[in-house]
């Protein structure tokens, strides 16, 4: 009997101390072969386009006007769009406003809606009435008319739609936290921590919020490719990035037009916006999954 | 030839841990007019082998592996699920635990019980209308006619458990299986349903399955019982032979697990109270809009220094409201609570913190009451680095302590709540409330969510660390037979105000109120409680 003892005290005291929720979520992620390789997708991609001015041996705005729009080819891999610039190198370029858009904006959305949905679903009562007053009028706002006037006030650039896409997607993520909190307050492991004398703050980050990120990641995950057709559909008003610099979503909508004669002005920008989401959505269920202890621990 | 023939019934689980043989090999027949009663913890597989039987387990990953089911010289395990579809309307029918969620809340009572009547039978629908209301009356139901277009949100918890029990009478089934159908409701209603399911069985001469998790609930009506453990039967018998002969060590377990004792008061030097409550007054909504709900009414108490004082009540009597506000997770409306001689009423949260480790709460559902997303070593953590009790380095030796004295496993310390069972559960949530070393815990129904056997361990451990930690608590619980094993004085509550107090002993020797009779009469297997069956097995403790 003692000796079992022993053997626990000393397996226990090997043990590493308090592993928390994300490390304890990174070990289950990396079990996740599908997750793993969406991350290794978005990794590489990630990393080619934010080196794309080393190593793309065209720029983006170079043309050859000779060339026109050619077919794949040894000195362009992807073929050149209508004004003989290197397609290859217009996805490189253009994924990385793509998926800064993409990760910026909804960091921001992130960010700003789970900690102001949190709080109003926490504290309830009054706070919790104006506070979610507030979302409905940013709700009702017409959101072109917002950029626009964004773009009219402070000028055309590209922090600013970052901001402005941010702006609007927070709202939906702070709803979705909000309602979850609010029936999370009532566990009895919410009072137990109040009962411990535990601050708002803490209980709030420590209790409450690692309990809604489930619906958060799968949210996140289908807010990303949102905001980069959102941005795609700004640029093509004119209200986002200007040629000759691209993104993802605008050399699509120009593909689209030439479809017929140079399908593959359509094909690689499309074929680029898909893989990158498709390893987002792998690896935002495997995040989901991470973050629940309950799925399987085997 | 018995109404019901199970020989040999195998049902397994196949699932990605490998097989789980949730019914190994199970007998035992129901005739008519007669009680039998299947007892076993959570997971025995008692419901498994009813619902496997009516076709009502997933399958897969469920699958039925051998055996048979004689109903009606047809082996139900061997019917099509059209041919099932007509026994579960007609031959066999089921009462489920949970009446607030097996009742569609968009329909009125009268449309749901004449629903089987139109699908299996060709009366008209006045016909079954007719019935219908017939029925409500005979399950005791007042006022049938008009109850009829009654919304199911309108009934209470034991009239909704009626409403169901006259849901699985209409077809006039031979055989009712009526699934731990009184474990969501108070012991006065349990007393109540349990009597007229009785009496329905005389009645009707039917039979009934009755699967539960407690002997003390069958001990007045069953006729014969079976002791399920881990997928098989083991011991079989008439309600006297198990009650008085059991054999099997599993069924002397569990009949040792009724709390069937009193404690001996513990001697007090009453000089001063732990917890002083003086005209307490705990009111919801609002007077103005004629919706305020007095759920604690001008309770004065006194709680004295290591005593256990019981506190009970049926649901809605505010005793847990009671217990919270006290620890000021409920706001007070009026008057005045005391703790160590210092007034609490109106400290703000900071003022509150410092003394928050001095007075702890367990909560009635492990379930809920554990953070699913935190491990047993960031549980019981928190509290010790909150109130400075533990450093850095000596955490780990303190987490290990705390688990050792509420009796968890050290190789468990880095598990989910999850993956623990229902008592393991408690065990955490009880580390986590007494690691402050505590002077004072309020326990809410620590026991009610637990299995029987469960429910001792879990009470020795409470009397254990009571003992140790010098602590004072207070109990609440509608049990009584539960109360009076732990407690040294014990209260009353009866909407919002407390109607009597005395030791145990006084209680259930010389009950005052009605009130208090009320609920005494009400508690399932008396007999068996106070040891009147004959030799019932087991210590005393």
């Amino acid at each position: 009997m003692s000796e079992t003892t022993q053997t626990l005290t000393e397996s226990a005291e090997a043990m590493p101390r308090g592993v928390s929720l994300w490390q304890d979520a990174w070990v289950r992620l990396r079990k996740n072969k599908l997750a793993m390789i969406g991350l290794g997708i978005l990794g590489f991609v990630i990393v080619i386009c934010v080196l794309a001015p080393w190593i793309m041996p065209y720029g983006y705005e170079e043309q050859d006007l000779r060339l026109g729009a050619s077919a794949p080819s040894a000195a362009h891999w992807l073929g050149t769009d209508t004004f003989g610039r290197d397609l290859l190198t217009r996805i490189v370029y253009g994924g990385r406003v793509s998926l800064m858009v993409g990760f910026i904006a909804t960091a921001v959305a992130l960010l700003v809606g789970v900690s102001y949905g949190a709080i109003a679903g926490y504290v309830g009562g009054r706070v919790d009435a104006i506070m979610m007053r507030l979302v409905d009028i940013f709700y009702a706002l017409p959101f072109m008319i917002f950029i626009i006037l964004l773009m009219v006030v402070f000028g055309r650039n590209l922090f600013l739609l970052f901001l402005a896409i941010g702006a609007v997607e927070w709202l939906t993520m702070a709803r979705i936290v909000r309602g979850q909190v609010q029936s999370l307050r009532q566990q009895e492991f919410v009072e137990a921590a109040i009962s411990l004398g535990l601050p708002p703050t803490a209980i709030i980050f420590r209790h409450v919020i690692p309990n809604v990120l489930g619906p958060v990641v799968v949210y996140t995950t289908l807010t990303i490719p949102q905001v980069m057709l959102l941005e795609a559909f700004l640029s093509f008003l004119g209200l986002g990035i200007q040629p000759p610099m691209s993104s993802w979503g605008l050399l699509i909508s120009y593909g689209v037009e030439s479809m017929e004669e140079y399908p593959w002005l359509l094909i690689f920008p499309g074929l680029a916006l898909s893989l990158t989401l498709f390893s987002l959505n792998f690896l935002g269920d495997g995040l989901r999954d991470a973050f629940d202890p309950k799925a399987s621990k085997d | 030839m018995a109404l019901l023939n199970v020989e040999d019934l195998k049902v397994y689980f196949h699932t990605r841990n490998g097989v789980v043989k949730a019914v190994d090999g199970i007998s035992f027949s129901v005739d008519r007019g007669e009680t039998f009663a299947i007892i076993g913890e959570s997971g025995s597989g008692k419901s498994v082998a009813c619902y496997s039987m009516l076709g009502l387990i997933p399958k897969p990953p469920g699958r039925i592996e051998g055996g048979s089911a004689r109903f009606n010289d047809q082996d139900l395990l061997t019917l099509s699920e059209s041919q099932l579809r007509k026994v579960r309307g007609k031959g066999i029918s089921i009462i489920f635990q949970d009446p607030m969620t097996s009742l569609n809340p968009f329909l009125k009572i009268g449309e749901q019980l004449i629903e089987p009547l139109l699908l299996h039978t060709d009366m008209s629908r006045k016909q079954a209308w007719q019935k219908a209301t017939e029925l409500l009356l005979e399950v005791g139901i007042k006022d049938a006619e008009k109850r009829m277009n009654a919304w199911p949100f309108e009934f209470s918890g034991g009239m909704r458990q009626r409403v169901m029990i006259a849901m699985a009478l209409i077809t006039e089934p031979d055989i009712i299986i009526a699934d731990e159908p009184t474990t969501a409701l108070d012991v006065t209603v349990q007393a109540q349903i349990l009597k007229l399911l009785k009496e329905l069985q005389v009645r009707r001469n039917i039979g009934v399955i009755f699967i539960s998790h407690d002997l003390s609930v069958v001990a007045d009506i069953a006729d014969n019982i079976a002791v399920m453990q881990q997928g098989k039967i083991v011991e079989q018998g008439s309600r006297d032979s198990i009650f008085k002969e059991a054999s099997h060590p599993y069924t002397q377990k569990l009949l040792a697990a009724v709390p069937d004792s009193e404690k001996v008061p513990t001697a007090l030097d009453g000089e001063q109270a732990i917890v002083e409550v003086q005209d307490l007054c705990v009111y919801f909504g609002s007077e103005k809009h004629g919706n305020q709900v007095r759920a604690v009414d001008k309770v004065s108490l006194r709680v004295e220094r290591g005593e256990i004082l019981g506190l009970v009540g049926e649901s809605g009597s505010g005793k847990s409201t009671l217990g919270r506000a006290i620890l000021r997770l409920v706001n007070p409306s009026h008057g005045k609570i005391l703790f160590e001689g210092q007034d609490i009423t109106e400290l703000k949260a900071a003022q509150l913190k410092p003394l928050r480790r001095h007075m702890q709460m367990i909560f009635q559902d492990p379930y809920a009451s554990l953070n699913p997303r935190m491990t047993v070593y960031d549980t019981l953590a928190e509290p010790l680095l909150l109130h400075n009790i533990a450093n850095k380095k000596t955490l780990d030796a303190e987490v290990f302590k705390l688990m050792d004295s509420v009796g968890l496993a050290r190789e468990n310390v880095l598990r989910y709540p999850h993956e623990f069972s229902g008592g393991q559960r408690q065990r955490i949530a009880i580390g986590r409330a007494v690691a402050t070393k505590p002077n004072f815990i309020v326990a809410d129904e620590p026991v009610s969510a637990l299995d029987v056997t469960i429910q001792a361990q879990i009470l020795d451990l409470l009397l254990e660390l009571v003992e140790r930690f010098d602590l004072t608590m207070l109990f609440v619980s509608h049990d009584l037979g539960v109360v009076r094993y732990l407690s040294d004085r014990i209260l009353v509550m009866k909407h919002g105000e407390l109607v009597e107090a005395g030791t145990a002993h006084d209680i259930f020797s010389n009950p005052q109120q009605d009130y208090t009779r009320s609920l005494l009469e009400a508690i399932p297997g008396k007999s068996l409680l106070l040891g009147e069956v004959g030799s019932v097995g087991g210590p005393d403790r």
